[in-house]
């Protein structure tokens, strides 16, 4: 989307339509749609099963929060301890089980 | 009885009975199924649209679970343009944790790929870092932008001095020059950033200069494709349909010029493109059901084209949104909820 106006396009978007980034699983089913070419509700059945939830719960903040801070995935608070930008990311990649091209390079950098 | 709230396609307030409502709606669709050739809007569709563009509140939105992904162009620039002077790693992180953002873009405030190319030594270290700091996928984007390829910003022949003057066959030979030099940084640049990290690369605003601007995106896929079999790459085209501004470039034997989204995802798809997204634009002496009807008619057969996700545009002035600079509320959230919902797409 082009969203000139943040508070007019991004955000309206985000609240009437969108899945909620990492608030509760929208950063996943975007990388089942960008890694594997999956339509959405393919996408979501997807990260549904591999996080074991519902459907309905991928969308939950409530639920989401705690199982993304035990799966250590990322949750959208910087709170000490918990994982972190490619930390989170390297979780990710083996949660879904699919190829993070920064989680990559990061290993073969740090190798 | 009581008239309807609605807004025309500028963002000013306007008033419909019921009956001037469903008259917009299915002229809309209409007007999208005879210029595409597309089947219009079914009957509980046209109902449902009915419905939502009828509703008061202020805001609105998809019923539970019917959810999709949201993907961003040109994502840095946008707070910035605000007067808020943030770094770009910033706004990224804004989009994250402050915006529900489901993916962010990383960009260079021109948006052209050709304007990043001498600046790419500065620019692949953000992506970099961007890549330790953000979980949520980071692009890069920007546009193909075949107009910076001509005189006198560029090094071809200008075809709008040309064509004027009927050399139409000289017109042609600096549009296929430019496809050149457009491929070339486009490749260079979407290698760069991907060699650093990048979760994905975006195309955007493709065809804004016609046939020769998809043209050129489309071998860039190919070959990024080709050199990167696991490349995620987004294409958002600029409008519902391709300009024949050369009007005799084909790609694997599918004539570019006039085709609609329902085509243009079919071309897109078999270059590599793993994300499309139609745009469908505004008209601002129209009302949004209108608008909104046109694009819905355009996008829902773009989506039963494809085989891969479909991200339709839904920024200003496009996709049933108005065009203004500060889109309504209202108007927004009715169109996120009838776009989703009644298209079935799998992202804006």
């Amino acid at each position: 989307m082009g969203d000139g106006d943040p508070a007019g396009v991004a955000i309206v978007h985000a609240m009437a339509s969108g899945m909620g980034g990492m608030r509760t699983s929208g950063d996943l089913v975007a990388r089942m749609q960008m890694t594997r070419g999956m339509k959405i509700a393919e996408a979501k059945k997807y990260v549904a099963n591999k996080l074991g939830v519902s459907l309905a719960e991928l969308t939950d903040g409530a639920v989401m929060w705690e199982l993304r801070r035990d799966l250590k995935i990322g949750v959208v608070y910087s709170k000490r301890g918990l994982q972190k930008g490619i930390e989170a990311k390297h979780h990710i990649a083996k949660l879904l089980d699919i190829e993070i091209n920064s989680v990559n390079l990061f290993k073969q950098r740090s190798g | 009885m009581a008239k309807i709230f609605t807004r025309m396609g500028d963002g000013w307030a306007a008033e419909l009975s019921e009956a001037e409502l469903m008259k917009d709606i299915e002229e809309g669709s209409r007007d999208a199924s005879e210029r595409a050739k597309v089947p219009p809007l079914i009957a509980d569709e046209i109902k449902r649209l009915f419905e939502i563009c009828k509703n008061p509140l202020k805001i609105t939105g998809v019923e539970k679970g019917k959810e999709i992904v949201l993907s961003y162009d040109g994502g840095t620039n946008k707070i910035g343009r605000l007067g808020i002077n943030t770094g770009r790693l910033q706004v990224l992180q804004i989009y994250e944790r402050c915006f529900g953002a489901d993916t962010t873009e990383l960009s260079q405030v021109d948006y052209s790929y050709k304007a990043v190319k001498p600046v790419i030594h500065e620019d692949t270290p953000i992506m970099e870092q961007a890549q330790l700091l953000m979980v949520v996928p980071v692009f890069y984007g920007a546009m193909p932008n075949l107009g910076l390829y001509t005189q006198p910003d560029g090094p071809v022949p200008n075809p709008a001095e040309l064509l004027p003057k009927g050399k139409i066959k000289e017109a042609r030979e600096a549009y296929e020059q430019a496809i050149e030099h457009a491929v070339r940084d486009m490749v260079y640049v979407a290698s760069a950033f991907y060699e650093a990290g990048a979760d994905g690369i975006n195309f955007d605003t493709v065809g804004a200069s016609g046939d020769p601007d998809f043209k050129a995106a489309l071998l860039a896929t190919e070959i990024l494709k080709k050199k990167y079999p696991t490349i995620c790459i987004e294409m958002g085209m600029a409008g519902e349909f391709v300009l024949g501004m050369h009007g005799d470039l084909e790609h694997n034997g599918v004539r570019l010029a006039g085709l609609y989204p329902h085509e243009q995802v079919k071309v897109a798809q078999k270059a590599g493109v793993t994300i499309f997204g139609p745009a469908i634009t505004t008209s601002t002496n129209r009302s949004i059901p209108w608008a909104l009807a046109r694009a819905i008619t355009f996008t829902k057969a773009c989506v039963q084209a494809a085989d891969i996700p479909v991200h339709g545009n839904m920024g200003m002035g496009v996709g049933g949104l108005p065009l203004c600079e500060t889109p309504p509320v209202d108007a927004v959230s009715m169109a996120s909820r009838a776009m989703t919902e009644i298209t079935r797409l799998d992202g804006l």
